[in-house]
């Protein structure tokens, strides 16, 4: 069943939860709502099941306009974040409360319920608990009982606010799996609210980017992790560095030295980064706005060691980065940083001291503090930490070999 | 997990728990359980067939009817009330919400006799209403209609007191996940949200009931204290009691208080039992 938004705007008092909000799910779509919380994507899923009245807009479920149309006949399968499980009834008499509920006309036998509710709870894997109480059960087989009941009155959409928000990791990571799998096999669409990216990554065919009530980008978890359309995506999608940075009148992009940085942009929040103790300050060539580059390494302002560089360089140094040119932000993901114990010649880097190391997994995770108390992370493969023989408290250098810019 | 209080860092010493207990008991004995022994010593003074003379006085036995006829309308009505009142401010968001709940509590800042008089005012003989319904034959103040008015006024926050926080903390995500499964509001209610609640109904219910069998005030004003007319329990312990007629007097309070002892056991076993079903979840 395809879905389409459009137009839905939400009011709470003075708080706008959407604003003008446009969407199409393709049928068999698994598509996730990401986004911080108060970003309003559980407000549009609530909309979308019809829990939740919009102030403007419209909901198109198969074509039809769902805005009048009733909860019951939107033939809406709804999981809640924290179950909803009737407790006074058993795992059976909450698979089958929907069926038991249908009006006289349409309701199966008793022989009939009773065995399409065991199919189901077979297919959560549950049949053995179905005389337990919800209070008997854990987290992720609570859950599951609200998966097998939403879908035993058979939805033509699934609707999942924050299915698995309230389950500790291990489980967490089961459940997702066992989502994807579902959904291949029954291909009902589907959408998921999470705040979790690596989760929507896993587990969704399209992810929808939300922020303050509007989508900032929908795409497959490919397209919204490699090609990002602004900061804010970039930013919600995983860890990352941040460096300030302005773009001169020819496109090119320069990284600050953090005084500057401090004393021009003081608008910037104090953990947002940035700027370069050492004098450090690389030039990159021109990136178009917001696409994506690599940068094999990073030009050395030595290479160009005219006298007239030299010379803008310290004048520059006292000015603010918007009368250089164009504020920018430079990011760089923690797997896209490169290490090194002693500076070679042909890079410049960022002299950092080593915090903490977390070495489970093929990438070590490494936090760095700069001498301007700004900390960098970096997840280097196991085997170079070990041959650098790097430990808490030494003082090595660092610098992005990979970055994205933003205005 | 609970602390038992004999960790001896934390506690006082010995000789303050003492004073602190005995200032406690002594306190229960003399105001609630000397009174209580009383009523019942008073009560069969003249022996066990005096006792039950008393009670099967004519009038008596008018009173015992009345005030059970009364809380068996109060006490529904008030049910019916509390679940409307609290469904809709546990469950709804609307303008002027916090003014029913002020509203809800008026009856417990609001003396009992001010609320009788307020009654007499309304529905008596000097006022347009009360000239309407004269004009009518319908009589509310100085008879039945009125008591339980009265009533009804003086015990509503019961239910609805006890039901408010219990459906608030509960919220509406069962009721959202039954109304999904194509359950229509009725048959939420019944299977979702009553279940949820029953104990903290039974709860509301019990200290209503308990409170309109024994209400003295307001029904004092609007009875008129026609004898086996408008005489419930309290009031024709009152007269009795005028009277000198002592042994009648406590035999019939004895009821009330058999009554309240009642109440206070189905209180203790409702708490236990709601207290261990909250524990299993």
């Amino acid at each position: 069943m395809a879905i389409e938004v459009k137009n839905i705007r939400k009011q709470f008092g003075d708080f706008t939860a959407l604003g003008d909000v446009n969407l199409r799910v393709a049928d068999g779509e698994l598509m996730a709502l990401l986004g911080p919380s108060g970003s309003g994507k559980t407000t549009l899923l609530r909309i979308i099941a019809g829990l939740e009245q919009a102030d403007g807009g419209q909901v198109f479920i198969d074509g039809r306009e769902a805005n009048r149309l009733h909860v019951k006949e939107r033939n809406v399968g709804f999981v809640f974040q924290h179950y909803a499980l009737f407790k006074h009834m058993t795992v059976f008499e909450n698979v089958a409360f929907g069926l038991r509920v249908r009006p006289r006309a349409l309701r199966h036998s008793k022989a009939e319920i009773e065995h399409r509710v065991m199919a189901l709870l077979s297919l959560v894997h549950l049949d053995k608990f179905y005389d337990r109480y919800p209070s008997q059960l854990s987290g992720g087989q609570r859950q599951r009982v609200a998966l097998a009941r939403s879908l035993a009155v058979e939805p033509k959409l699934l609707l999942l606010d924050e299915p698995f928000g309230a389950l500790d990791a291990k489980v967490r990571k089961e459940l997702r799996r066992w989502l994807r799998r579902l959904h291949d096999d029954i291909h009902i669409t589907s959408i998921f609210v999470t705040h979790d990216q690596e989760e929507a990554m896993e587990v969704s065919d399209r992810v929808v980017v939300m922020n303050h009530g509007k989508i900032e980008q929908v795409g497959t978890p490919e397209e919204v992790y490699h090609q990002p359309t602004n900061g804010f995506v970039y930013d919600f999608l995983g860890n990352y560095n941040e460096f300030a940075g302005w773009r001169d009148d020819n496109g090119e992009v320069h990284l600050a030295e953090d005084d500057i940085w401090e004393s021009s942009i003081s608008s910037a929040p104090p953990s947002v980064v940035a700027g370069i103790k050492s004098g450090w300050m690389t030039r990159y060539p021109e990136i178009m706005g917001a696409i994506r580059r690599v940068v094999p390494g990073l030009a050395l302002p030595h290479e160009t060691p005219s006298n007239s560089t030299a010379k803008s360089r310290s004048k520059t140094r006292s000015s603010p980065l918007s009368e250089r040119g164009t504020p920018v932000r430079v990011f760089a993901r923690p797997h896209e940083m490169f290490v090194a114990t002693t500076p070679d010649d042909a890079h410049e880097y960022i002299p950092v001291t080593v915090g903490h190391i977390n070495p489970a997994g093929a990438l070590a995770k490494i936090e760095m503090e700069r001498k301007n108390g700004v900390i960098l992370q970096a997840e280097i493969p196991k085997t170079i930490i070990d041959s650098l023989a790097i430990k808490r408290g030494d003082s090595i250098f660092v610098r992005p070999k990979n970055v994205r810019v933003f205005e | 997990m609970q602390r038992k209080a004999g960790n001896p860092s934390i506690t006082e010493p010995l000789p303050v728990r003492a004073l602190l207990m005995l200032a406690a008991i002594g306190y229960i004995g003399i105001l609630v359980i000397l009174p209580l022994a009383a009523v019942f010593s008073e009560a069969l003074r003249q022996g066990i067939d005096a006792y039950f003379v008393a009670l099967h006085e004519p009038n008596a036995i008018y009173a015992i009817h009345l005030t059970l006829l009364v809380a068996a309308i109060a006490v529904p009505a008030n049910l019916i009330f509390g679940i409307c009142a609290s469904w809709a401010i546990a469950k709804f968001e609307f303008t002027g919400k916090r003014l029913l709940i002020t509203f809800i509590d008026l009856p417990f800042s609001v003396s009992p006799v001010i609320s009788g008089l307020i009654y007499i005012l309304l529905f008596g003989a000097h006022s347009a209403l009360g000239q309407w319904l004269a004009d009518h034959d319908i009589q509310i103040v100085f008879a039945v209609p009125g008591l339980v008015i009265a009533t009804i006024f003086v015990t509503f926050p019961f239910v609805a007191r006890e039901l408010i926080p219990l459906m608030q903390e509960q919220g509406i995500e069962e009721e959202e996940a039954a109304i999904m499964l194509g359950a229509n509001g009725f048959r939420t209610f019944m299977s979702v949200t009553l279940p949820n609640i029953k104990w903290g109904l039974l709860y509301g219910v019990l200290l209503c009931n308990a409170r309109a069998m024994g209400e003295f005030g307001a029904v004092s004003v609007v009875s008129g204290h026609i004898r086996g007319e408008t005489n419930t329990i309290p009031l024709h312990v009152e007269i009795l009691y005028n009277e000198y007629n002592f042994v009648a007097a406590f035999a019939v309070a004895s009821i009330l208080t058999i009554l309240a002892v009642v109440t206070l056991l189905l209180k203790t076993i409702i708490e236990i039992k709601y207290a261990r079903e909250i524990q299993a979840q």
